[in-house]
């Protein structure tokens, strides 16, 4: 597998990490999701990490690159799903991800996207 | 088991390779989620320093005993251009290469040991260990 696939939901691009990334493939996925922001005139991003047992700097700085230039781009990036001994590991890596929108569960994270897009969770504006 | 065993890491794929292997010896030592998820993390750190800055090397696990506790010790070897100053090397946020500045300081805040030998001109071999 060469790319993780970002699904479109009208204004917001989802993205479910499935597999262990090598870094190449990390890099790839911050370019494409760059690339659909502008291309969809996205207004979201949520990215599932519920799947990843591990995020080390390299992960955790895409993460954070991703969120920093969809927030240049004019969307909100939400992290969601993160397992409890990846947040224990990352803060003692000494990576908080400052900045970085996170929820926890996808639910939760599309309720953050909605509110802060249309004002409501449900999606009225 | 097998009491260690050595891998080559030469490619961002072989990191991924050794946070499966690390992963998996310390399934098997018995180790909590949060310590596997801990030495996994350390592991992949120093093993993309070592393809990073290294240009390549290996990986030695071991599984370690004292007597009282089981232990599993990680050592990452590479014959690049070593590292100059090493307690720069380990500062947090400093960063020879493109990255974040937080590998080596990272990696030795999760481990329970940390040994660090470089010559410049002749390579690096940082050696961790996890205490269960």
């Amino acid at each position: 597998m060469d790319r993780i696939p970002i699904l479109r939901m009208n204004e917001f691009l989802l993205v479910t990490i499935q597999v262990d990334m090598h870094d190449r493939l990390a890099m790839t996925l911050q370019d494409d999701l760059t690339e659909q922001i502008v291309r969809h005139r996205a207004r979201g991003v949520l990215i599932d990490i519920s799947s990843l047992e591990v995020v080390d700097s390299f992960i955790g700085r895409m993460i954070g690159n991703i969120a920093a230039m969809s927030r240049v781009l004019d969307a909100e990036t939400v992290v969601v799903g993160m397992r409890p001994a990846v947040a224990i590991t990352l803060v003692e890596l000494g990576l908080s991800l400052p900045g970085v929108r996170t929820a926890l569960s996808v639910d939760k994270g599309m309720d953050l996207l909605r509110t802060s897009f249309h004002g409501t969770p449900n999606g009225a504006s | 088991m097998t009491e260690h065993e050595t891998r080559p890491i030469r490619s961002s794929e072989d990191v991924v390779i050794v946070r499966q292997l690390v992963r998996a010896w310390a399934i098997r030592l018995g180790f909590s989620l949060v310590d596997q998820t801990k030495i996994v993390t350390a592991a992949s750190e120093l093993a993309r320093n070592t393809v990073d800055y290294g240009g390549g090397g290996i990986v030695r696990l071991e599984a370690l005993s004292d007597g009282r506790r089981i232990g599993l010790r990680l050592t990452f070897e590479d014959k690049g251009p070593g590292i100059e100053d090493l307690a720069l090397a380990l500062k947090d946020g400093y960063t020879s290469g493109g990255g974040l500045g937080l590998g080596l300081g990272g990696a030795k805040r999760l481990s329970n040991d940390f040994e660090l030998v470089s010559k410049p001109g002749e390579g690096t071999r940082v050696s961790i260990t996890r205490w269960r």
